[in-house]
């Protein structure tokens, strides 16, 4: 669990801000992505601000490329002014009474550059990101994504040897948010230091990141590669981000006894104890009659509590042992008459379900 | 209960009138508009008195009278002083008292702000207590420096520096207060040490209110009487400022009185257009 602690971000500490406390212990390589992912409140910002120098941490350390930036025990804490950080806040921060070369020449001038030579590296920035045109712009005449580029150039500006990214995108619209996020992927892949991003969004947490962390409620609750966290969550907070059904169950071999009711066929992996089951909505196949069963196939009844049309497909709430969510085309909810309150008949093939322990979705 | 639905007349303007400002009728209840014309009258009536009798034809003759000019001079160049002083000592105090906490910070608020709602000639007997030859500070100034500070128009600049400092204070350490401390953390993150951080961020940013604190403490210091012409006294030319001026002239030369109330008037129409920003907009002033 410590990749690049010589040349990455570690932190292994706990923060306190009132009664909330933050507990987490992470890595972050040169040249890694690590997102971290959780609703509002986990923490994400209150670990950026501790990373940034902004506040304290109440126990453990934090260090960067070997060097203590700040160790409760030993009492060594190193000013945000004097961490070699770029951070892009949520709404930016950009000074407002500045103009975008003077909030981007900001930085290298705070750091002791001179004048005129941090003049020529904020232009420098500037052409980087395509933003030379809007150099005499101040901040309130710049759009979302503008203004977005600007932040990561000032941060830039400063030859941080360590990148924090709070929520780069929750300001745009959602128009001109792929965009940006594409650009977003292309500077970061250039960043050679380490780069935390915190996202609450799924969508940006999978497409930026290498490495993903979850937290909820100040720990975390689940660690490793996009792709494995989208295939085995493990919790349902990360169930209904990545979209998926999510259950606890005990395993002996095929069989899988749920917590909340109900059991499921599996493929056999040998496991027994407790399990965690995933099924993607689609994956679960609806009709009026009962099923002609095989043994490698679940079925069981349900009850429809609502229908919500997303986009081309309709999701369906049901009520049963389990309760599912299950995602039909809307020619199928016409054909089969579905309605609140119809009883149904839900099917999965065994091969769909996903089943893995605890720690499996723990390994990074 | 019955429910009265007997009609009365609205005619077209009114209900135009009426659908502009969102159903609100326009038109004020007798019980409070006689009061609230007295009210006018009050404070419009000696205003007026005071444009109807001014002497506009000897205006530049009168006011260009030695001591007229002598006083106007001296209460300009005295009210500037007091605020650049008020600047340079009032904003750190403030900044301490907004961004700090420590133990005594409500007491030392309350002192500050103390000056007020004290009456001036209060400040000014008090000023006198501490640096009079034989006061507390004072006999010190007297025997090591030879220093006599009442009496002098460096007097003048303390008894205006402390009734009119504390109105810059306030304005600033409000505007501290409600300044978003999002751009100071930026600041810092880009590696600005604190006082980079105070020169380049958070002055811009209270500028307004640096300015409207600053006019507010020179129109307060311009206007100072109470507590000027108890420590300072009223010598022409060396202590005797505009007010003052005023005061004596009233006596010896309604036409100067006038004329230098006049003046006095103009500067404090020209401060509160300058404030109208903060102070005007109707009910939302801070």
């Amino acid at each position: 669990m410590t990749p690049g602690a010589s040349d990455g971000l570690v932190v292994d500490a706990e923060v306190k801000r009132g009664s909330f406390t933050l507990t987490v212990n992470l890595a972050a390589a040169s040249g890694q992505v690590l997102g971290l992912l959780g609703p509002n409140g986990a923490g994400k910002s209150t670990l950026l601000a501790a990373v940034a120098g902004l506040t304290p941490v109440s126990s453990g350390r934090i260090t960067l490329a070997g060097q203590v930036l700040d160790d409760a025990e030993a009492g060594t804490f190193v000013e945000a002014s004097r961490r070699p950080v770029g951070f892009v806040f949520q709404n930016y921060r950009l000074f407002p009474h500045l103009t975008v070369a003077e909030n981007v020449a900001f930085s290298p001038r705070a750091r002791g550059m001179g004048r005129r030579a941090a003049r020529s590296a904020a232009s420098n920035w500037l052409n980087r990101l395509g933003l030379t045109d809007l150099a005499q712009r101040k901040p309130d005449q710049l759009s979302g994504g503008q203004a977005q580029r600007v932040a990561l150039a000032r941060a830039l500006a400063g030859q941080p040897a360590l990148l924090l990214l709070d929520e780069p995108l929750s300001a745009l619209d959602a128009g001109t948010r792929l965009d940006v996020q594409a650009e977003l992927k292309r500077h970061l892949a250039e960043f050679t230091g380490p780069c935390v991003l915190v996202t609450h969004d799924p969508l940006e947490a999978l497409v930026l990141a290498d490495q993903l962390i979850v937290l909820e409620a100040g720990r975390i609750v689940q660690r490793g590669t996009p792709g494995q966290i989208a295939r085995q969550p493990a919790t349902d907070y990360v169930a209904k981000l990545v979209g998926l059904n999510l259950y606890t169950g005990d395993a002996n071999g095929s069989q899988v006894a749920l917590t909340a009711g109900g059991s499921f066929v599996t493929a056999d992996q040998g496991l027994h104890g407790e399990v965690l089951v995933a099924v993607r909505p689609s994956a679960i196949v609806v009709g009026t009659q009962r099923p002609q069963s095989s043994s490698a196939r679940n079925t069981w009844p349900a009850r429809i509590t609502g229908l919500t049309l997303l986009a081309d497909r309709v999701r369906l709430d049901l009520e049963g042992q389990p309760s599912a969510l299950v995602d039909i085309t809307p020619a199928a909810v016409a054909e089969l008459s579905l309605s609140p309150g119809s009883q149904v008949w839900l099917s999965v093939k065994a091969t769909e379900l996903e089943v893995y322990t605890r720690a499996d979705s723990q390994l990074a | 209960m019955v429910t009265r639905t007997a009609p009365s007349h609205l005619t077209a303007r009114a209900r135009a009138r009426r659908s502009a400002r969102s159903g609100a009728p326009r038109s004020v209840p007798a019980p409070l508009l006689a009061p609230a014309l007295i009210a006018v009258a009050f404070l419009v009536l000696p205003l007026v008195g005071l444009l109807v009798r001014a002497p506009w034809r000897h205006l530049a003759s009168v006011l260009s009278g030695t001591d007229a000019t002598q006083a106007l001079i001296l209460s300009l160049w005295t009210a500037t002083v007091t605020t650049g002083i008020s600047l340079v000592i009032g904003v750190p105090l403030a900044w301490v008292l907004a961004r700090t906490t420590f133990p005594g910070q409500r007491l030392l608020r309350a002192l500050v702000t103390l000056p007020l709602v004290l009456p001036p000639v209060v400040g000014g007997v008090a000023l006198l207590l501490a640096f009079s030859r034989v006061g507390l500070v004072g006999q010190y100034l007297d025997s090591w420096f030879g220093l006599t500070i009442p009496f002098t128009p460096l007097a003048v600049i303390m008894a205006e520096t402390f009734v009119a400092m504390p109105f810059l204070i306030i304005t600033v350490e409000g505007a501290l207060r409600s300044a978003d401390q999002g751009f100071e953390e930026a600041a810092a993150t880009l590696g600005a040490k604190r006082m980079t951080v105070f020169r380049r961020i958070t002055v811009p940013l209270i500028a307004p209110s640096l300015g409207a604190g600053a006019v507010l403490c020179w129109a307060r210091a311009l206007g100072e009487f109470g507590a000027t012409i108890t420590f300072a006294g009223s010598f022409p030319g060396q202590t005797e400022t505009m007010p003052i001026a005023v005061y004596y002239a009233l006596e010896t030369d309604p036409a100067a009185a006038i004329a230098l109330s006049l003046v006095l008037l103009l500067v404090s129409v020209v401060v509160l257009v300058s404030l109208r920003d903060r102070w005007l907009r109707g009910g939302s002033v801070q």
